[in-house]
């Protein structure tokens, strides 16, 4: 038993090294879409101090729109932009409708209104596009499907060429983000309100205009991971799952970091992956994907309350 | 306007027309009267003073003069016209720039970030062209820079530029906050009580850089301050209020000859 645990699956990372970077690698591309998917909540958490449970739901929702829309006969890159468009309106409409009257409520009743926007959206979509699994338009966007084999230590890799693309793409979009926030002036007064409202105001920060920018910042980040999840999985509302994924990643990197929302991602996918393969389909029969990464947020959680990188909160009595 | 000519300080400035004027401003909340029936004037160039003792109101007025709070009657007038209700992100877009009497700074963010903060009045780049850094932005962005580093070496804090704010001692904090509202070359720049809390050395250094901001800049002031000994010597002309009325205005001397005044600091029962 002990040699089951503690031996025998590194000694089977060892002996198969070219099996054991398949691993990685495949951990590696969902570890990037959780980080993805993190700093969206991350950038409304910080910028509002609200817990965006719709998320998940936003996810679904932009995909939906995209295959939807080319289902209409729109051409599939003008889709992509349109679905932009409806992200943008509906930051638009949530902050009217939603934030704007609750300025100033206590955290929880934030947290319940996105719940709110969550069961809304997820009626209005079936409304509007209907409950049945659809199939994301990879191929008409241009994304490449096929795949490479690599031979490394004369064994087997192969890479497909769609989680080439995500990761390539998500790495963009993150080191893009990272650069708006740190070196431009909006991305500076996302951070200021995050901080501290009042002084922002006093600089000329408007709260609306933020909120809007990362709402809609947010949709982007919808969009991007519903395409590279609905690619592999199909469009259904089970995609939703995936933004559950990253409560075990903002648990880990803690709700205000940015670059704990990168590292955690990372970290739970590729080391969800290895436990399923190495300790999870041996020894539990499997499926430990579904559960490990919340056990382990956890367990961070025992030792270390605010997150991995998470901000101390120090109070003088 | 009534009184837009200047007048010549005691010490032989040239001070301006008026910049900013208050016309019987009341400010209730419920059933309290914070002000009542206030008006006063502030020049051009000129540093205003407003003291009182505690709960005199003045922080309310000044949180007034900055949008924070609206007044119930009265009105505001700036530059020669009368100011509808505004949101305070608005009147900082204005010109007029603030500190905090309990200082409220972005704590996580670094010194030279949060002074960076100060320029978004002057944003004019769309949010595309910052997106991509890209041309507008991008010389926005060394502009601003530039003038950044300038108060940044005005009020002498290079040395702590790369500092998270959350780490640095009370005075040094007060100053970084002073840095953000210069940054933003404000036409009015008000300070709620920029010397609380500080020893007499940290008093004596900001009350040098304020006259020096005052100097160099020409920039307007309007502060609050309880320690009456650093009002008087800083500034030209003050107001006091007790109570949320005004019971004196004028220059220090004429203040501090004002019985009102006398008596309100020493307690003399209403």
């Amino acid at each position: 038993m002990l040699n089951d645990i503690f031996i025998a699956p590194f000694v089977d990372m060892v002996e198969a090294p070219d099996f054991l970077m398949q691993v990685l690698w495949e951990g590696l591309v969902s570890g990037i879409l959780y980080a993805l998917i993190a700093l969206g909540f991350v950038l409304i958490f910080r910028s509002s101090r609200i817990f965006n449970f719709a998320q998940g739901i936003m996810v679904v929702f932009a995909a939906l729109t995209l295959v939807g829309l080319f289902a209409m006969g729109v051409p599939a890159w003008i889709s992509v932009g349109l679905t932009l468009g409806v992200m943008f309106v509906l930051a638009v409409v949530i902050e009217r409708v939603v934030l704007r009257p609750l300025v100033g409520q206590p955290d929880i009743i934030l947290f319940m209104a996105t719940i709110g926007i969550t069961l809304f959206l997820i009626g209005f979509g079936e409304t509007i596009f209907g409950g049945e699994n659809k199939v994301m338009i990879t191929e008409e966007l241009g994304i490449p499907t096929g795949d490479t084999v690599l031979e490394p230590f004369g064994g087997l890799l192969i890479l497909q060429h769609l989680d080439i693309t995500v990761v390539i793409v998500a790495t963009l979009l993150v080191a893009g983000l990272l650069a708006f926030l740190n070196y431009t002036q909006m991305g500076r007064a996302i951070r200021a309100l995050g901080d501290d409202h009042q002084a922002a105001l006093s600089v000329g920060i408007s709260l609306q205009t933020i909120w809007v920018l990362v709402w809609f910042i947010a949709g982007i980040i919808a969009l991007v991971t519903g395409i590279a999840w609905g690619a592999r999985a199909g469009v259904s509302f089970a995609l939703e799952v995936i933004a559950y994924k990253a409560l075990p990643v903002l648990m880990l990197g803690g709700l205000e970091s940015i670059t704990g929302a990168i590292v955690g991602g990372l970290m739970i996918g590729i080391l969800e992956k290895l436990f399923e393969i190495y300790w999870g389909q041996p020894l539990l029969g499997g499926n430990t994907e579904t559960w490990f990464a919340f056990v382990l947020a956890l367990i961070v959680l025992l030792f270390r309350p605010q997150g991995l990188f998470g901000e101390r909160i120090i109070e003088r009595v | 306007m009534k009184d837009t000519e200047g007048y010549v300080t005691a010490d032989g400035r040239q001070i301006g027309g008026t910049l900013m004027e208050m016309r019987n401003i009341t400010l209730r909340f419920g059933g309290v009267v914070a002000i009542q029936d206030i008006s006063f004037d502030i020049h051009e160039g000129e540093v205003r003073a407003i003291i009182g003792p505690n709960g005199a109101g003045k922080s309310s007025m000044l949180n007034v003069i900055s949008g924070f709070y609206t007044p119930s009657e009265g009105e505001v007038w700036y530059k020669g016209s009368k100011r509808p209700p505004m949101k305070p992100y608005e009147v900082a877009r204005q010109g007029v720039a603030r500190t905090f009497q309990n200082i409220a700074l972005f704590e996580g963010m670094t010194v030279l970030d949060n002074v960076m903060t100060g320029r978004l009045t002057h944003m004019n780049a769309g949010l595309a062209s910052q997106a991509l850094w890209w041309g507008k932005a991008r010389d926005e962005e060394m502009e601003n820079r530039e003038k950044v580093e300038r108060v940044i070496d005005f009020l002498e804090i290079q040395n702590i530029r790369k500092t998270p704010v959350g780490r640095l001692p009370y005075g040094l904090k007060k100053r970084v906050e002073l840095a953000r509202a210069l940054a933003a070359e404000p036409s009015l720049l008000l300070l709620d009580e920029p010397m609380a809390g500080m020893n007499v050395e940290e008093k004596e250094d900001m009350s040098r850089f304020i006259l020096d901001v005052n100097d160099e800049f020409g920039t307007t002031i309007c502060l609050i301050e309880h320690d009456m000994g650093v009002v008087m010597d800083l500034s030209d002309r003050v107001v006091v209020m007790d109570y949320g009325k005004k019971i004196g205005d004028g220059t220090p001397d004429e203040v501090r000859n004002n019985q009102d005044v006398i008596d309100a600091y020493l307690g003399v029962p209403h």
